[in-house]
C-alpha cells in the first residue's frame, strides 16, 4: 500500500488532473458542474498523497520527459512546494464547493458564468505547476497561465468596470513578467543554467547579477501588488465575482510571492541583498500601515477585504530584511505560516462578502445591518475569519507575528515591531467597524435563502483558519523539508 | 490519570460551542441539551480532575504548536481553584441563560459564542506556560465581543467598540511583552518560584519593562484604574453575560494572570527583590477606593455592581502584591469569593430587569415583597461583598488584613477599613429600599403556578450561589474549600 | 561592439521604448502593441545569448524559451484585444476611463 503511494508521481498529477478537467469542462459545458467538482474532490487527496510520499521516502527530484537538468526541466517537490499545493487544494475544493451555489445551474444562457469552470482549472493547474517548478523559466511560463487565466475570470461579471479592471490587471502582469524574464534572460547569459539550485551554488556577487535580481523581484513585486505597486489590486479583486475574488486574493498574490521566496533564500544568497532587504521591508511597512488605513475608509466590504489583503501582503515582505542571521528561520517560517493562513482566512472573508452581497443586493458595508439574523451564520464566519486577519491566536498569523517580532529583536530592528503591532491594531479597528455594522439588530423584510454549499464550507474555511495556530506543527514540519533554512524558529539573545 | 482529560475538558465546551453555531434556531431542545450536557460532562470531568490534584497527582499535557513552541496544559492547584470556579458557574449560567433568553433572536450565536468564551476561560485556568496563558487569553477576547454586542442595539455596539479597543490594545502589548520576555527568558513556563530569576542581573532593566508592560496589559481586563473604562460600559450586555464577565469569564482572566506572571513567572521573591511589587499594590489600593467611591454615585443597578467589581478584584491584586502568605491567601481566595458573591448579585439584578423591568435603583422601592427569593439571595451577596461575618466576603477580608500586618504594612488594613465602609455606604441604602421602603405601586402579579415569584431557571442559579455564599464561609476550613485550596497553592509558592 | 552587444542592447532598448509606451499611451491598442515590443525586446537578449555557445553553434536552450514566450505573448495579446474590442463596444471609447467609484448597486 505505501509502496503504491509513494511510488506515484503525484505532483505530476496535480498538474495534470486540473489542466485535462479544464479541457473538459470546455468540451462539455453541460457537465462542468460535475467534472469541477470530482476535480475538486480529488485534489486534496492527491496533495496528502503527496505528502506522504514525500515524508516517507527520499523521493528524488523528477524531471519531466527525462531530460537531465539544465535541459530537463526539473520538479521541485520539497516542503514549500508540499504546503502549498495542500493549501491551495483545502481552499480550492471549498470554493469550487461555493462556487456550486454561487453559480447556479439555472442560468442556462450561454453566460459568462459558463467560464468560471474551465477557467478556475487552469488557473488551479497553473498555481499547481508553478509550486513545483524548479527552473526559472518554468516558473514565468506557469506564472503566465496563472495571470492569463486571473484575467479572463476577472471579465466574468462582464460589466465595463470588469472589463477594464481585468485589461488592467493584464497590462500589469504582462509588465511584471516581462521585467522577470528579461532577468532570466541575464542570469542565463552568465550561468547557462535556470536550474534554481545550480544557480544558488554558482551564482556569485557581480554587478549584471545585482540588475537581474533587480528586475525580477520589481516584476514579482508588481504582481504581489506590493505597495506603491498595488493599485490594481483593489480594482481587479472586487470587479470580480466572490469566488473569483477569494481565488485571486488567497492564491494568485501568493503565487508570485511564492516564486519571489524561492528566488531570495534559494538563488540569490550569495548576493549583498541587505540594501533592497530594507527596501522591501520599508514597502511593507507602508503597505501595512496605508492598506489599513485605507481600509478604514472604505464603504464596500470587498473594497475593504481587498484593502486588507495589501496590508497582509505587507506582512509578507517583512521577512526580506528580518531574514538574516540567526533570524533566517524564524522569518521564513514566520512567512510561510502567514501566507498559509492567510489564504484560508481571506478566502473565508471574501467568500462571505459574496453570500451578503448575494443576500443584500449591495456589498456596502451598512448593509450588512441585520445580517446577524437568520443568515447569522455568515456573522460567524466573518468573526473568526476576523480573528485570522487580526492575527489574533489561536490563528497561524499570531504564530506568524510571534516569528516575525521574535526576529526583529534577534536583529535589532525595532521599528518593524512598531509597525507590526499597530498593524494589528488598525486590522482591528476595520474589522470591528464590519462587526459592528453587522451586529446590529435592524428586522429586514425578506431573509433569502442561502444554498448550504455557500454556508457551511466558508465556515468549515474559517474555523480551519482560526485554529491553524494550534495545527500548525504538521505544516511547519513538511515546509521545513529541504527548505533553505534550518531550525530553530525562535532565537534567545542574552544581554 | 490519563493527562488526556485536559483536553477533554476543553473540548467539552468548545465542540459543543462549534455544533450549536450550525444549529436552526428553533432547534431549541437540541441546543439546550448541548449547552447542559457540556456543562455536566465539564464539572464532572474537572471533578476526577479535582479529586487527583488533591492528590498531588499534577496532569500535564505538551502539545507542540511550532518546531520551538509548545501548547502546554497542566493542572495545578491554582488552575484548578481558577477552573473549579468556572465549570461550577458556567453550569448555572447556563441554566440561566437558558431561562433568561427564552424566546428571544440569535440564540443559536449566542450560546456558541457563549460556549467559545467559556473554553477560553477554561484555557486560560489550564494554561501551562506563557504562551498557551496569551492564547487563550487572546481568544476570550473575539469570542466575547458578540456576547456584549449581542442585543444589536446602537449603544451595545458603543459598549463593544469601546471594549475592542481596550482588551484589543491590551492584547497587542501582551503580544510584545510575551515575546519579548520569550525571547530573553527561553520557555516560559510556569512554575513556583518562577523562570526569571537566574537571568543575567544585566537583563533587570528589561524585565522590570517587561513586568510593567505585563501588568499594563493584564491590568486593561483586571480593570485596574484607570484602564477599567470598558467595564462599565460593557453593562449593556445581557444579564447572564454580565454574570459571567465579572465573576469567572474577562475580569477574573486579568486578575489570574498577574497572579500567574507574579507567581510562577517571576517568583515572589524576586519580584521582591526588584521591588516590583509596591507600585502595584498602590495601584491595587487606589483602585479599591476608586471603585468604591465611583459605584456610590451608580443609580443603574449593574453599573453600580460593575464599578463595585472595579473595587473588589483589586483586593485580589492587593492581597498577592503583598507578599506574605496570609495575605496571599486572602487574595486568592477572594478570586473564588468574589465570583461566586457577584455572580448572585447579577443574576438577581437579571431576575429584576426581566421580571418587572427594573433597572434603576430608586425603582427597587418594596421589591422584596414581589420577589422575596431573588431579594433574599441579593441579600447575602450584598452583605457578603461588605464582609460581614461568617460569609465568604469576611474570609477574604480576614487573611487580607492578617497579611497587611504580617507585611507590616498597616495601610492595609486601612484601606480594608474605608473600602468596607464605601461598600456598606452604596449596598445599605439598596437593602433598605428593598426590604424597609413601601412599593410606589402595584406589581403585576405573577403569572406562573403558585404565583411563584419568577421561572425556576431564572430562580435556581442565584439560591444556589447564595447558599454557598453562606457554605464557604461557614465551612471554609473544610476539604476541598477554596481556602483549603488556597492554603496548599501558599505554602507551594512560599516553600512551606 | 560584437553582434552579440548588438543585439542585446537593441533588445534592452525595445524593453525600455515598450515600457515607456505601455506607461504613457493611453490608446489600448498602442498599449497592446507596447507591451509586444517590450516582449519582443526581450526575446532579442534571449537570441543574442544563444548565440554566445562554443565552436559557432547556437545554444538551442534561448531559442526553445523563445519559442514558448511568443507563444505566451500570442495568447496575452488575444486575449488583450478581445478585451478591448468589448471595452471599446461598451462604452465607445478606446482607453481604460477612469471611474473608481463606479456603482455596482
Amino acid at each position: 500500500m505505501t509502496e503504491l503511494i509513494v511510488q506515484q508521481n503525484w505532483f505530476v498529477w496535480m498538474t495534470l488532473l486540473p489542466l485535462g478537467a479544464a479541457v473538459a469542462t470546455f468540451l462539455a459545458p453541460g457537465q462542468a458542474r460535475w467534472i469541477g467538482l470530482t476535480t475538486a474532490l480529488f485534489l486534496p487527496f492527491c496533495a496528502l498523497a503527496a505528502i506522504a510520499a514525500t515524508v516517507f521516502s527520499t523521493a528524488q527530484p523528477l524531471t519531466v520527459g527525462n531530460w537531465p537538468t539544465p535541459l530537463g526541466i526539473e520538479l521541485r517537490t520539497d516542503g514549500l512546494a508540499l504546503v502549498m499545493l495542500a493549501v491551495t487544494a483545502l481552499v480550492g475544493f471549498i470554493i469550487s464547493c461555493y462556487a456550486l451555489g454561487y453559480f447556479p445551474p439555472r442560468q442556462h444562457h450561454l453566460s459568462r458564468t459558463h467560464y468560471f469552470w474551465p477557467l478556475w482549472l487552469f488557473l488551479w493547474g497553473g498555481c499547481n505547476a508553478l509550486f513545483v517548478s524548479g527552473d526559472l523559466f518554468n516558473l514565468y511560463v506557469t506564472l503566465e497561465l496563472v495571470s492569463l487565466a486571473s484575467v479572463a475570470l476577472i471579465a466574468l461579471e462582464g460589466g465595463k468596470a470588469a472589463l477594464a479592471a481585468a485589461l488592467r490587471y493584464l497590462f500589469i502582469g504582462l509588465l511584471g513578467s516581462l521585467a522577470y524574464l528579461l532577468g532570466v534572460g541575464i542570469l542565463y547569459a552568465t550561468y547557462a543554467t535556470l536550474d534554481i539550485t545550480l544557480l544558488g551554488e554558482i551564482i556569485s556577487d557581480s554587478r549584471l547579477n545585482h540588475a537581474a535580481m533587480s528586475l525580477m523581484i520589481a516584476g514579482l513585486v508588481l504582481k504581489s501588488a506590493l505597495f506603491p505597486l498595488h493599485f490594481w489590486l483593489p480594482q481587479a479583486h472586487t470587479m470580480a465575482p466572490a469566488p473569483v475574488s477569494a481565488v485571486l486574493s488567497a492564491l494568485v498574490v501568493k503565487a508570485a510571492y511564492v516564486v519571489l521566496l524561492r528566488l531570495w533564500f534559494e538563488v540569490f544568497p550569495a548576493l549583498d541583498t541587505l540594501a533592497i532587504g530594507h527596501l522591501l521591508g520599508l514597502l511593507g511597512c507602508v503597505a501595512i500601515i496605508w492598506g489599513s488605513l485605507m481600509a478604514l475608509r472604505q464603504e464596500r466590504l470587498k473594497l475593504l477585504i481587498a484593502y486588507s489583503t495589501i496590508a497582509q501582503i505587507g506582512y509578507l515582505f517583512l521577512v526580506f530584511p528580518l531574514a538574516r542571521g540567526e533570524a533566517m528561520a524564524g522569518a521564513w517560517v514566520g512567512g510561510v505560516l502567514l501566507m498559509m493562513t492567510h489564504a484560508c482566512g481571506k478566502a473565508a472573508m471574501f467568500l462571505m462578502a459574496g453570500t451578503i452581497h448575494h443576500t443584500a443586493g449591495s456589498d456596502r458595508i451598512s448593509r450588512l445591518a441585520g445580517a446577524g439574523g437568520p443568515i447569522g451564520v455568515q456573522v460567524v464566519v466573518f468573526t473568526l475569519a476576523a480573528a485570522t486577519i487580526i492575527g489574533l491566536p489561536p490563528s497561524g498569523g499570531f504564530f506568524a507575528k510571534w516569528l516575525f517580532i521574535n526576529a526583529a529583536l534577534a536583529t535589532g530592528q525595532w521599528w518593524y515591531i512598531a509597525i507590526i503591532l499597530s498593524g494589528t491594531l488598525l486590522a482591528a479597528a476595520y474589522i470591528a467597524r464590519v462587526l459592528g455594522w453587522a451586529f446590529l439588530d435592524v428586522k429586514r423584510s425578506s431573509y433569502p435563502v442561502i444554498p448550504w454549499v455557500m454556508k457551511w464550507p466558508p465556515l468549515a474555511l474559517s474555523v480551519i483558519a482560526l485554529v491553524f495556530g494550534l495545527i500548525a506543527y504538521a505544516p511547519v514540519q513538511i515546509a521545513l523539508i529541504g527548505a533553505p533554512v534550518s531550525v530553530p524558529l525562535l532565537v534567545e539573545f542574552g544581554p | 490519570m490519563n493527562d488526556l482529560i485536559l483536553l477533554a475538558i476543553l473540548s467539552s465546551s468548545l465542540l459543543p460551542g462549534l455544533i450549536i453555531f450550525t444549529l436552526p434556531e428553533q432547534s431549541v431542545r437540541l441546543r439546550t441539551i448541548l449547552n447542559l450536557g457540556g456543562a455536566g460532562v465539564k464539572l464532572l470531568l474537572v471533578a476526577v480532575l479535582f479529586l487527583h490534584v488533591a492528590q498531588r497527582e499534577y496532569a500535564e499535557l505538551r502539545l507542540p504548536l511550532l518546531p520551538d513552541m509548545e501548547l502546554v496544559l497542566r493542572a495545578d492547584a491554582l488552575s484548578l481553584l481558577f477552573l473549579t470556579l468556572s465549570a461550577f458557574l458556567w453550569l448555572l449560567t447556563t441554566i440561566y441563560a437558558i431561562g433568561y433568553l427564552e424566546g428571544s433572536p440569535h440564540r443559536s450565536r449566542f450560546f456558541g459564542f457563549f460556549s467559545l468564551c467559556v473554553s477560553a476561560t477554561t484555557g486560560i485556568a489550564l494554561s501551562g506556560d506563557m504562551v498557551t496563558f496569551v492564547v487563550f487569553y487572546e481568544m476570550l477576547t473575539i469570542s466575547t465581543y458578540p456576547l456584549v454586542v449581542h442585543r444589536g442595539t446602537p449603544a451595545a455596539l458603543h459598549a463593544g467598540r469601546i471594549y475592542l479597543a481596550y482588551t484589543l490594545g491590551g492584547g497587542v502589548v501582551l503580544f510584545f511583552a510575551t515575546v519579548w520576555l520569550r525571547a530573553i527568558a527561553g520557555p516560559l513556563d510556569f512554575r513556583p518560584g518562577g523562570v526569571v530569576s537566574a537571568l543575567d542581573p544585566t537583563l533587570y532593566g528589561s524585565l522590570t519593562i517587561i513586568f510593567a508592560l505585563l501588568i499594563l496589559s493584564l491590568g486593561v481586563k483586571a480593570a485596574l484604574v484607570p484602564l477599567h473604562i470598558w467595564l462599565p460600559n460593557a453593562m449593556i450586555a445581557p444579564a447572564p453575560v454580565s454574570a459571567l464577565l465579572h465573576a469567572v469569564a474577562v475580569v477574573k482572566a486579568g486578575a489570574f494572570g498577574i497572579i500567574r506572571v507574579i507567581h510562577d513567572i517571576y517568583g515572589i521573591n524576586f519580584s521582591v527583590e526588584l521591588n516590583l511589587l509596591f507600585p502595584l499594590a498602590l495601584l491595587a489600593a487606589f483602585t479599591v477606593i476608586y471603585g468604591s467611591i465611583r459605584a456610590l454615585s451608580q443609580n443603574d443597578l449593574k453599573r453600580r455592581l460593575a464599578f463595585s467589581t472595579v473595587s473588589q478584584v483589586s483586593y485580589i491584586l492587593l492581597g498577592v502584591t503583598m507578599a506574605t502568605p496570609l495575605a496571599t491567601i486572602g487574595g486568592l481566595v477572594h478570586l473564588v469569593h468574589q465570583g461566586v458573591m457577584k455572580i448572585t448579585l447579577f443574576f438577581c439584578a437579571g431576575n429584576l430587569a426581566e421580571t418587572l423591568g427594573i433597572h434603576k435603583i430608586d425603582e427597587m422601592d418594596g421589591v422584596g415583597r414581589r420577589m422575596p427569593w431573588t431579594m433574599a439571595a441579593f441579600t447575602i451577596g450584598a452583605l457578603g461583598m461588605i464582609g460581614l461575618p461568617p460569609l465568604a466576603g469576611f474570609i477574604s477580608k480576614w487573611y487580607l488584613g492578617l497579611g497587611g500586618l504580617a507585611a507590616d504594612q498597616p495601610w492595609i488594613v486601612l484601606v480594608l477599613i474605608g473600602s468596607t465602609l464605601l461598600n456598606s455606604c452604596y449596598f445599605l441604602p439598596v437593602l433598605h429600599r428593598i426590604w424597609f421602603v413601601q412599593p410606589r405601586q402595584n406589581w403585576p402579579p405573577s403569572a406562573l403556578r403558585c404565583g411563584r415569584e419568577t421561572t425556576w431557571a431564572l430562580l435556581a442559579p442565584p439560591l444556589i450561589t447564595a447558599f454557598l455564599v453562606v457554605a464557604l464561609g461557614l465551612l471554609a476550613h473544610s476539604f476541598g474549600s477554596p481556602l483549603y485550596w488556597v492554603e496548599l497553592i501558599a505554602a507551594r509558592e512560599y516553600g512551606l | 561592439m560584437n553582434t552579440v552587444s548588438l543585439y542585446a542592447g537593441s533588445g534592452i532598448i525595445l524593453f525600455s521604448l515598450g515600457l515607456h509606451a505601455l506607461l504613457i499611451r493611453r490608446h489600448l491598442l498602442r498599449k497592446i502593441l507596447a507591451a509586444n515590443i517590450m516582449g519582443s525586446g526581450v526575446f532579442m537578449v534571449f537570441i543574442a545569448m544563444g548565440a554566445r555557445g562554443e565552436s559557432g553553434v547556437a545554444d538551442p536552450v534561448p531559442q526553445a524559451m523563445v519559442l514558448t514566450g511568443i507563444v505566451v505573448s500570442l495568447c496575452f495579446t488575444a486575449v488583450a484585444i478581445v478585451l478591448a474590442v468589448r471595452i471599446n463596444k461598451l462604452t465607445g471609447c478606446t482607453t481604460l476611463a477612469v471611474d473608481e467609484e463606479s456603482s455596482i448597486d
